[in-house]
């Protein structure tokens, strides 16, 4: 593979700073949506604060990869006398759980350091300073970027096969082809 | 497409097992805004006024306000209405947290319950799916501790819960409904949910909350976040360090208690300490909280940290918020390591942080008096710290003298009698207030504290400062950046009022302007309580980052409603107006309109009348405090002043 200089975003979260307020969940469900802010709904976050207050658990994760089947066994980390749930420190949107999927359609949300913006969103909003952002060059192997459609699509294949999945879009776009001749 | 709103409510009858989503009238919105707005008028429309609070015909309404679920900062209050036990008037309460929000995204702005559970129940809102269970397992079981079991049972870590404790199932005048690091705890309200047989309602909702112009109220939203952010930076120079940054308060954060333990009343309202906050206290006192206290923690969308995570060595932790921090230890005469300590318990138990530590020092001075004896305190410890924690377990399970605290000073102090009336000093309308003993009467804070319906004097006051500065150049410095005013005369006002001299309390401001400023400080509250916006951000504070100014935009492009300053005044007038009619079909009268008669050492009887007189009128209502005929059809409330007609309460030809 080629070797390219990449820029590599960076979100440094200070667990001990967060103060619970799920501003970045917020923030970001309403940026992703369409329109853009046009409405707000922290399930659909790409952030997720695992939060258990009681036990002074503070922890705002990022969605990552979308995993097509769940890991063979489960890691409990006990940090600082704080033990942490199966699966807190994990990124991946998974058939483990429902965190990182969009509530209705169940395909998986990953976070895209809001693309363009010039400070990810999650971070602008967090006020106390638990989130932080920074960016640094990097040489990286080359790669294919996945768009948010292709993340989505990706999954369907792993779930149902690519075969099932094509007849069912052919399927679906002969009815709308259909509809919209009547 | 309902905008910022769901447009649905919840209607949930315990007593037939009923549950029903209702669309709701758009129209009303557009009157009354949501929140408290809403729940006055479902409480007038549907509960008759002779309805007791523990009947099953009353309401219990847990209402989120018309911003709460869409990203303006702070915009996560739960309203509960219902009626008092302790004030037979209307019980108004909120709490922060996380509750309202999470009901918005469910798809819900408010949850309506009538009606009497046959045994403890509580309420299961996922989304669409609506449950009433059986909660026969949870009796008696600690308000926090009964919200991690029902997250557990139903194996849902971020439903979010909100539930009472043993004092509300046994209906204590003075129960809270407890939910994460906040309550809702003044009035009462836990005891009537107590009353309907309700231990919590749960709810996971996620679902989109709508916003009709964006691109427009993110701005807004970004305009009062980077404020808010000035403000943290630049604290106001010249008032007291609670006050001096936003937060409702930030009382966890601030180790500097002078203010509180030197200016408010210990034991029963009585004791000055004017001494009292020495070096080696502040150690103390710090030492204390920064060993307790694990972390600082917010609300829902909020930067601010007013509440905090505390773990008392050897007790489950529990979440502390507010001026409970010092109220059990004020009352104790005691200190803070005490206070924390006993609020844990407080918390489990679930009552009012302000009332609760009152009643329990009223008794102990009934007690010393010799009204209450030996044979009344049975088995009750000699020690002064114990014989709190022993009065707190009585009055929870109303055992014994319990019994009668458990009503409040107001209603126990009559039950007791042989003079312990006298001892009742401290309660406005029935219910009992912070404990502030003051010299010179201040007309603002006298009609604020004789008119305000919210029972608490921090829901009416804010926007003005609460005392004269002493110079007239830090006076100046202070309007300088003053634009939050709805009218630049606010500024005079302030920058005239004088510590001394023919400018100072109690005949400066005069009678109009103080009328001015207590209207502007009370309106800006009844639209925070519209909005569900905390007051901590907003309508408590000097110089808050929302204001007349950028509610109207907000409120407009969240809702896609067009009001401006003047539609927003009149819809919190309209609230503010029709709680006072529910209060006045109750029964509250002018008489009922006065500060306790000690709060002020220098009192002015003639003024105080010329005030009320004033404040009555400017408001629209008659001299006995009832809105006029013509005032309520100006707001497009004719059908209350028809029904007062009916009543008797106001005369036909008053017009
Ligand atoms: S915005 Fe910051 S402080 Fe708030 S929950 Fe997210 S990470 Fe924590
Ligand atoms: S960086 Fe952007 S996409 Fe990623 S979690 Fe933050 S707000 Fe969401
Ligand atoms: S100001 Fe304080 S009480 Fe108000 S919402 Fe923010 S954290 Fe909660």
């Amino acid at each position: 593979m080629n070797k390219v200089k990449k820029k590599v975003k960076v979100i440094k979260i200070d667990v001990d700073k967060c103060n619970g307020c799920r501003a970045c969940e917020v923030i970001c469900s309403s940026f992703h949506a369409t329109p853009k802010y046009s409405s707000s709904n922290p399930a659909r976050s790409r952030i997720r604060l695992i939060r258990d207050p009681l036990k002074d658990i503070y922890l705002p994760v990022y969605a990552g990869e979308h995993a097509a089947a769940e890991c063979m066994g489960r890691d409990k980390y006990v940090v600082n006398g704080k033990e942490y749930d199966e699966c807190a420190f994990c990124r991946a949107s998974c058939p483990s759980r429902d965190v990182f999927k969009e509530p209705d359609s169940g395909l998986p949300l990953k976070c895209d350091m809001c693309e363009d913006e010039k400070e990810p969103l999650c971070v602008q909003w967090c006020l106390a300073e638990a989130l932080t952002y920074e960016e640094r060059e990097e040489e990286a192997e080359e790669e294919v970027q996945l768009g948010d459609m292709e993340i989505g699509l990706k999954s369907l294949v792993d779930k149902y096969g690519l075969q099932q999945l094509v007849d069912t879009v052919a399927r679906l776009a002969n009815k709308e082809r259909g509809h919209t001749s009547d | 497409m309902r905008y910022a709103e769901t447009g649905y409510n919840l209607e949930i009858d315990l007593s037939r097992g009923n549950i029903e989503r209702v669309e709701t009238d758009p129209g009303l919105t557009e009157l009354h805004l949501g929140g408290l707005g809403t729940n006055t008028k479902i409480l007038w429309d549907r509960v008759p006024p002779e309805t007791e609070a523990f009947a099953p015909e009353n309401l219990l309404i847990f209402s989120t306000g018309i911003l709460c679920g869409t990203p303006a900062p702070g915009a996560n209050r739960t309203i509960v209405s219902t009626f008092s036990p302790q004030t037979l008037l209307m019980a108004y309460s909120m709490m922060g947290g996380f509750w309202a929000p999470e009901l918005k995204h469910a798809g819900y702005d408010k949850v309506i319950i009538r009606g009497q559970a046959p045994n403890l129940v509580y309420l299961w809102i996922n989304n669409d799916q609506v449950e009433i269970r059986d909660a026969s397992h949870l009796h008696g079981k600690g308000a926090v501790e009964t919200q991690e079991l029902i997250r557990q049972e139903l194996n849902e870590p971020n439903a979010q819960v909100a539930a009472i404790g043993l004092a509300g199932e046994n209906r204590v005048y003075y129960a809270s409904i407890e939910q994460g690091r906040s309550s809702a705890s003044r009035g009462g309200i836990g005891a009537v949910m107590g009353s309907k047989g309700l231990k919590a309602i749960a709810v996971r909702g996620t679902k989109d909350v709508n916003i009709a112009r964006p691109a427009e109220f993110m701005e807004l939203c970004n305009e009062v976040l980077k404020y808010i952010k000035f403000r943290e930076e630049n604290p106001i120079p010249g008032v007291i360090p609670i006050l001096a940054v936003l937060g409702s308060p930030q009382e966890m954060k601030v180790h500097d208690e002078a203010w509180h333990t030197q200016n408010f009343m210990w034991g029963n309202a009585r004791t000055r300490k004017k001494d009292f906050w020495t070096e080696e206290i502040e150690k103390q006192w710090t030492e204390t909280m920064e060993s307790m206290r694990t972390r600082l923690i917010s609300c829902y969308n909020c930067p601010l940290k007013c509440g905090a995570t505390i773990t008392v060595p050897g007790q489950s932790t529990y979440m502390m918020k507010c001026f409970s921090k010092l109220t059990y230890t004020m009352a104790a005469m005691s200190d803070l390591d005490f206070g924390l300590k006993i609020a844990q318990r407080a918390t489990e138990y679930g009552v009012d942080g302000y009332s609760t530590p009152q009643v329990m020092a009223f008794a102990l001075e009934l007690y010393e008096a010799g009204i209450l004896t030996d044979q009344d305190l049975p088995g009750m410890p000699s020690d002064n710290e114990g014989r709190f924690y022993w009065l707190l377990d009585r009055i929870v399970r109303r055992e014994g003298i319990g019994d009668a605290l458990a009503n409040g000073t107001y209603w126990a102090a009559r039950q007791i009698g042989k003079g312990a009336e006298a001892y009742d000093h401290n309660t406005i309308k029935k219910h009992e207030q912070l404990p502030l003993k003051l010299s010179m009467l201040n007309p603002i804070y006298f009609l604020m504290y004789s008119t305000g319906e919210k029972m608490n004097i921090t829901q009416i006051e804010g926007q003005f400062p609460q005392a004269p500065f002493p110079k007239r150049e830090q006076r100046e410095e202070f309007v300088k950046e003053w634009f939050q005013v709805p009218d630049e005369k606010f500024k005079q006002y302030f920058l005239d009022w004088e510590p001394r001299g023919e400018f100072s309390n109690p005949y400066y401001p005069t009678i109009e302007a103080t009328c001015e400023i207590v209207d502007w400080q009370e309106r800006m509250h009844y639209i925070d309580d519209a909005t569900g916006v905390c007051a901590g951000l907003s309508s408590f504070h000097l110089k808050p980052p929302y204001h007349i100014h950028n509610l109207p935009a907000l409120i407009s492009a969240a809702t896609g409603m067009d009001i401006d300053q003047a539609g927003l005044t009149q819809i919190a007038k309209r609230n503010r107006t029709l709680l006072r009619a529910v209060n006045i079909r109750r029964g509250l009268k002018r008489a009922d309109e006065k500060p306790p008669a000690n709060h002020w050492k220098k009192r002015f009887p003639e003024l105080e009348t010329k005030l009320l007189d004033e404040y009555y009128k400017f408001k629209g209502w008659n001299n006995q405090g009832i809105p006029t005929k013509e005032s309520l059809q100006a707001l497009e409330m004719s059908y209350v002043s028809e029904d007062l007609e009916q009543r008797g309460i106001i005369k036909n030809e008053q017009s």
